[in-house]
């Protein structure tokens, strides 16, 4: 992690870039870094205070990540999210693709506004245990590019952490972009002090994903994030007349990547032009009987989750109370 | 707050980061990213200099955008510069994709490693007319993960433009990782003073796609890079079976060419969803050699060769042709 550990390419007896003499002592120059650590501020993040009151009312914290663009996390989001408030838990979705938010879409969310109240941002609500937060809804005209460099996205992002009201939450789902840098390291940053349950992290059957998604397993272990599971998605095409797999994964797919780098494999959804349209139209897949190939291996993912990481006691409290 | 929203959106009259009162004058105030502007450098960048005596062989350069990931820019990009590479232009193609370089595995380049001559660092050669560079050939492991933020992210693409020996390029072919972000900006910049020809950019039938696209078209617009044209990829898939048309995503809201209408933009066309021609960019092929890629190679073909000559950039490869007739 770059906060306080000597960069790779710092000179020798670099002081590390949170001493008081970063950037300003002998060895500093000519450092690469020498600008930025003299000028960075030092010491602990006073936002991280105010993150840490927002985050004592969320019991779970979950990343969705990929390495690879495209591959489904958006989709994998919005669903998880759907299906865990449909077991009744309070659950709060957070995009943090400040360049492409896909969320609002996905959750049929699309023209709405972030009002203020006196506790925060609100975030906007879906179903009454299904509230969502993302840049998305935060653009004039949605065709509006958001060209910002690194610093200003993470800035953006501790306001999603600090400023919005989530109140009480079983789970909060945070759909990253693809990659490994700003908003990854510094969702990372911002949460870890309060714990991150862990990722999942969603792939396609082909190398050239597994090859970017190899980098965001190790990225995981780099940073202390539990990979809580591997999802590979668009896993075949299951048509009504014939099965038919579009993307090659004659080089093992997810299960032996996840074999190779021992993490969780969470199973293969197929590519369903059912899901993709109710994620045009916003909808919850588990709903009717549209996505009849991809929602019950989604949903049966999900349980398999919960029951693993034992998130369940609330609900199978509920269903006890509600036997009583 | 400076504005009305709740937003980090910078006050209507900020100077601009690059004045001299940047962060100093009184409507930077509050704003987030006051500190930054304060204190990053003004002025010219001497490496600029350095970039335009590099940039002064190359005659074209294409950027490969998209606003949304895993339409097919890398799939494009490679295709794209195996194509011209047929055509006998000298060809380079650069990775700025930091984070999930994909276009090693998509040359058949990957565990290759770069060198370095008095000239420069070397591009990869693919063919003797098709040279490659990415971070991917930097990495000691494969799967070590590149956990950089902006700043040196930036410092890299620098670095590429400047360090490397391109040569005499007819076409410079630039694959971008997806969105709107530092990599963008960076090129743009860098590269700006010597002339973009333009941008293509890739994208898949849906909304959820044409949603992300339409930023970076919008992006293209505010920066001043040309819009080339752009591609509808995985657009249908066609099987040899049934041969039936199928969609795969949604395109009911009119796909690519209605927003290209929309937009103003050249609409390039549409490239079926084809398995084997994912199975070229796994194995690194160029899907033109063979017969396998036969619902995806005409289609892109004769995308490239259209635009070719539309931009009337095909001069000296007609030139060839008419000198081997002489």
């Amino acid at each position: 992690m770059e906060n306080g550990e000597v960069p790779e390419d710092a000179n020798e007896n670099c002081p590390g870039p949170q001493s008081e003499s970063a950037g300003k002592s002998d060895s500093c120059q000519g450092c690469p870094n020498q600008e930025a650590c003299a000028t960075a501020p030092k010491g602990p993040d006073p936002d991280l205070v105010a993150i840490a009151e927002r985050m004592a009312t969320v019991k779970h914290k979950i990343l969705i990540l990929s390495g690879k663009g495209g591959v489904g996390k958006s989709t994998f989001s919005a669903q998880l999210s759907f299906a865990l408030a449909s077991l009744d838990f309070q659950v709060g979705l957070l995009d943090i693709d400040i360049c492409g938010p896909s969320i609002p879409k996905m959750l049929g969310l699309e023209g709405q506004d972030i009002h203020q109240s006196n506790l925060g941002w609100s975030p906007i609500y879906v179903e009454s245990n299904l509230g969502v937060m993302s840049v998305g809804f935060m653009l004039p005209n949605p065709d509006e590019a958001v060209i910002w460099r690194g610093p200003r996205k993470n800035g953006l992002i501790k306001q999603f952490l600090k400023d919005v009201h989530w109140g009480e939450l079983d789970f909060l789902v945070v759909d990253a972009p693809p990659g490994t840098s700003d908003e990854h390291i510094s969702i990372v940053q911002f949460l870890q002090a309060t714990g991150i349950d862990g990722a999942i992290i969603v792939t396609t059957p082909q190398q050239v994903s597994l090859i970017d998604v190899r980098k965001e397993v190790s990225f995981c272990k780099k940073v202390g994030v539990e990979v809580l599971g591997v999802v590979e998605n668009m896993s075949g095409l299951s048509q009504p007349l014939t099965d038919f797999k579009v993307f090659d994964s004659s080089a093992g797919g997810a299960a032996e990547m996840c074999q190779e780098m021992g993490v969780p494999f969470l199973g293969k959804v197929p590519l369903d032009p059912q899901l993709c349209k109710a994620a045009e139209e916003g909808r919850s897949c588990f709903e009717g009987q549209s996505c009849r190939v991809s929602a019950p291996v989604l949903r049966g993912m999900i349980e398999k989750l919960l029951k693993v990481k034992e998130w369940n006691q609330d609900e199978l409290q509920h269903a006890e109370n509600g036997r009583v």
